[in-house]
């Protein structure tokens, strides 16, 4: 086990480098330019912007200007933003909280739908249930979000006037009222990510718990005459879910990285948006950070999937 | 117009025979900018106190929260960095120039005591000085006084080119200030400078302690912990700052005006896009304000019903615009295409340019697209609706055109596109992806049709379009097509930085990287003998006359047609009454805001 785990992380840091790499290069082939807007504005002499330029180590070779971020970001430097000309590290940090919270409410929300819809319509195919929860799935991820995001601020904020539309990091509120503003914000964000994530989800675990249903030991269980409640939440369930664990695993780097489409809308000041602002104003320092972030993310619970089906099922071994 | 026109007019005005808002509206017509007929009038002894802004309140606070949408989101406050609009208006709410523009291109003076003139003797009558007296007894935040020394650390700040500070075209021009007390002081210019309200002034103009920042001149310039955590004049004191998403303020209890402010805490929200933004303003009501909504005049109509709040438009000097190229873009000339030593095969006949401007329906574009928020004109800089220009008109006319073609000997091919000598009248038309721009496109492409002119049409991403990459030939500025529509922008009140994008240095060529403003290449000798002029002629009467001359000498060569007049529309909450001037940025005049129950 350690012996694999040494193994693993060995094989990571290559395929990190790799990522940095050709992300790297494609910012720097990529058009645009972080003194776009200086260009338009005629007060701005152009020496200034080339000075900028020259200053941010724009002119350099791409593949110095690559070596000087990778040394630098090892030794934790993440470089500042060029639009804010703050450090990278601390916009991060900033807007992880944010994050964390819509997303991984979402994603909890998520899982609270699909596991029971998903088995339920598993235990009895076909019947009636199962077909509203297929037809519900199917609508469900086959709508995107950037058009349930503005069905919903259509019907609660501007017919209904219940729910606000702006989502605001400080809430000047306190107390009661603060956690009752907070809440009340994140619903039509956290409905539309976790509605679609739970769509999708539904249909992995019932076609789990359809393979493991029908399989001999569940029938030998409900013939030793065991509890159905038990035959489901002991053995088939707990079988099922290996790979429905997997895709879960695989999914969390998405609760750091945010939801680029639902935070534009709903103006989340998360990871998201920071992403997609930073791409806008060709903010490469900022593209860079975040886009490894998640990568080492992808790389990490990649990691922690394949130990958690070891330790599910033991008839995996690892060597 | 000439200088005899104007003098006419402007004895009008003292004789009463015209008003002096009229004045201002036929000089706007001219091409000029309200700023620049206030210093004409000036200069004549007719002097206006500033309209009053107008502030029921009778005492500070008491207004509650002030809720701003800003759709793009301020990124950085320090005024000296502050690299768009967004970050202008955020700076505004906690700093502050000496004097700002109003609605009537008026200074008023903010940190300043009063506006400099001539009959006060504070501006020198050969344009080398002028002296600034300061207001007394302004304290910053943090309780320290307001003094001379902090207005001459901004210049010394400014720039210094290592402080990379983008303010720095407003404060290289200054030679030396001089300190003559603690409250005034004495800027030196090294040549006879007409426009003198530059430094200190509106958007650039906004001062920065010297106490906070006196360790962060120059290469340090990023480290300043007040970058993040302003500590201004304002009528705001600075609460929180999260970099592209929110900025919060609270009232300045001490601030220099004693009845203002009218709101306890200030809030703005960035991000989002701007039709959202114009919603929760106009529909829902969950803001008071929304900036530079860039929206189809139809989709703020819809919105307005919803009745919560309406849509204010104000006068700027930006322009839509077409400009045809005037060098060859398809031809190498060592190794640069549309280099200046080629012409435009097709556009170097003036009848075809004659013929182009003929076809641009510019009436229906405004109704069609632009609304309420676009004024057709047929001048560079200017608002011609109600006092079209004597010198300049527009017309569209198919017909017309045909004729002119047929005349210049363009004959209609088998396939029904022009040509002569051989040289079909086909070219490609670009601009950037923008939902009014691509219909606007479609506009023209339909008139040229029916002239016998093909036209294939191109459209470029718009962060691509208004890049400075040296290494993308799709831009703007590289113009490497035939003809291109984009809006540039007036920042600034006085006209001489805008009207140098036609001088022929500022050619856009491979050897300025593309960096030149002269983005269609337009080189005229009588136009940069003119400029010359206009630089540093120092009677406004006279330098009006030169700057309507710039905008004629441009507009008649056809190369440049101007088409939309683009106007600032804003959301605002009913009830609220808010002073913006196009002149300067939305929130210049915040502390004169308050809320009418």
């Amino acid at each position: 086990m350690g012996n694999y785990l040494l193994r693993r992380l060995i094989v990571a840091v290559p395929s990190l480098l790799g990522i940095s790499l050709i992300l790297f290069v494609l910012l720097a082939l990529a058009p645009g330019d972080p003194f776009g807007e200086l260009a338009s504005n005629p007060n701005v002499p152009p020496e200034v912007r080339e000075a900028l330029r020259a200053k941010f180590g724009m002119n350099d070779p791409i593949m110095l200007r690559y070596l000087h971020w990778l040394v630098a970001m090892f030794q934790g430097d993440w470089g500042f933003s060029f639009a804010s000309r703050v450090n990278v590290d601390s916009l991060i940090l900033q807007r992880i909280p944010t994050t964390l919270y819509v997303v991984g409410t979402a994603q909890i929300l998520a899982l609270a739908v699909a596991l029971p819809v998903g088995v339920l319509a598993a235990r009895r195919p076909y019947s009636i249930f199962d077909q509203i929860a297929n037809t519900f799935a199917f609508i469900g991820f086959s709508l995107p979000t950037f058009f349930t995001g503005l069905l919903l601020i259509l019907i609660f904020s501007v017919n209904l006037g219940w729910l606000p539309f702006v989502y605001r990091a400080d809430l000047s509120a306190t107390g009661w009222q603060w956690w009752w503003e907070s809440i009340k914000q994140a619903i039509m964000p956290v409905m539309v990510l976790g509605l679609y994530q739970a769509a999708s989800y539904t249909r992995y675990v019932r076609s789990a718990v359809l393979d493991v249903i029908k399989l001999d030991y569940v029938t030998t269980a409900r013939s030793k005459g065991l509890d159905e409640r038990k035959v489901i939440i002991k053995h088939v369930v707990r079988n099922a879910l290996i790979p429905v664990v997997t895709l879960v695993a695989l999914q969390m780097p998405t609760v750091f990285g945010g939801a680029i489409v639902t935070e534009q809308i709903f103006r989340i000041p998360g990871i998201g948006s920071l992403l997609i602002s930073a791409i806008l104003a060709n903010d490469t320092p900022v593209i860079m950070a975040v886009t490894f972030v998640f990568a080492c993310l992808v790389v990490l619970f990649n990691l922690i999937a394949d130990i958690l089906y070891g330790w599910l099922d033991p008839r995996i071994s690892f060597r | 117009m000439n200088e005899r026109d104007l003098r006419h007019q402007i004895a009008d005005v003292k004789a009463g025979r015209l008003s002096r808002r009229e004045f201002v509206q036929r000089m706007i017509a001219v091409g000029l900018t309200a700023p620049m007929a206030g210093a004409m009038l000036a200069h004549s002894g007719i002097a206006v106190a500033a309209e009053a802004i107008p502030y029921k309140p009778t005492k500070a606070g008491g207004g509650g929260p002030l809720k701003l949408l800003l759709w793009q989101a301020p990124t950085l406050l320090n005024p000296h960095f502050a690299v768009g609009t967004k970050d202008q208006e955020a700076c505004r709410l906690f700093y502050e120039p000496l004097a700002g523009w109003d609605k009537e291109g008026n200074l008023v003076p903010i940190l300043a005591a009063e506006i400099p003139s001539p009959e006060n003797g504070s501006l020198a009558a050969d344009g080398l000085s002028v002296t600034w007296k300061l207001k007394q007894g302004v304290k910053w935040h943090d309780g320290k006084p307001f003094t001379a020394d902090d207005v001459i650390f901004n210049w010394e700040y400014a720039n210094n080119p290592e402080t990379s500070a983008v303010s720095i075209g407003s404060y290289k021009n200054v030679k030396q200030i001089e300190k003559i007390d603690d409250y005034t002081v004495k800027l030196i210019f090294p040549q006879p400078t007409p426009f003198w309200a530059d430094a200190f002034v509106a958007s650039y103009g906004p001062i920065i302690p010297k106490h906070l920042f006196a360790d962060y001149i120059g290469a340090k310039s990023r480290e300043a912990p007040a970058n993040l955590k302003p500590v201004g004049t304002g009528p705001y004191v600075f609460v929180d700052f999260k970099p592209g998403d929110t900025v919060a303020g609270k009232r300045n209890p001490d601030y220099h005006v004693p009845t203002q402010p009218y709101f306890d805490t200030v809030e703005i929200k960035g991000g989002g896009d701007a039709v959202s933004a114009a919603r929760a303003v106009l529909q829902t009501g969950e803001y008071d304000y929304a900036y530079n909504l860039q929206v189809e005049d139809e989709i703020l109509t819809k919105l307005e019903a919803g009745g919560q709040g309406k849509t204010e438009l104000t006068l700027t000097g930006n322009i839509e615009y077409i400009g045809l190229n005037v060098t060859d873009p398809n031809v190498e000339v060592d190794g640069e295409k549309a280099s200046l030593k080629t012409k435009h095969p097709l556009f170097s006949d003036p009848e075809v340019r004659k013929a182009i401007n003929l076809l641009i329906d510019r009436t229906s574009v405004q109704k069609f697209i632009y609304g309420r928020a676009g004024v057709a004109t047929p001048n560079f800089l200017n608002n011609p609706e109600r006092f079209r220009s004597k010198n300049n008109t527009f017309e569209f006319s198919i017909e017309k055109a045909n004729q002119i073609l047929d005349a210049a000997g363009w004959k209609k091919g088998s396939s029904g596109v022009r040509e002569k000598d051989g040289k079909p009248l086909k070219f490609v038309f670009q601009t950037s992806i923008n939902g009014p721009r691509q219909k606007n496109q479609a506009i023209i492409k339909q008139a040229f049709q029916k002239a016998g002119i093909e036209v294939e049409l191109k459209s470029v991403v718009a962060s691509v379009f208004f890049s400075s990459d040296v290494a993308n030939p799709d831009t703007y500025s590289h113009f490497y097509c035939d003809m291109q529509m984009y809006q540039t922008t007036m920042p600034q009140a006085d006209p001489q930085f805008f009207m140098n994008q036609f001088v022929s240095t500022e050619a856009a060529t491979k050897e300025n990287k593309w960096q030149g403003r002269n983005i269609c290449r337009w080189q005229n000798k009588e136009y940069d003998e003119t400029y010359k002029l206009a630089q540093s002629e120092l009677d406004p009467v006279k330098r009006a006359a030169h700057f309507i001359k710039l905008n004629d000498l441009v507009v008649r060569d056809n190369y440049v047609l101007p088409e939309i007049n683009r106007l600032n529309a804003i959301g605002v909450k009913n009830g609220m009454s808010l002073y913006k001037s196009g002149w300067d940025n939305d929130l210049a005049f915040i502390a004169s805001w308050y809320r009418a129950s």
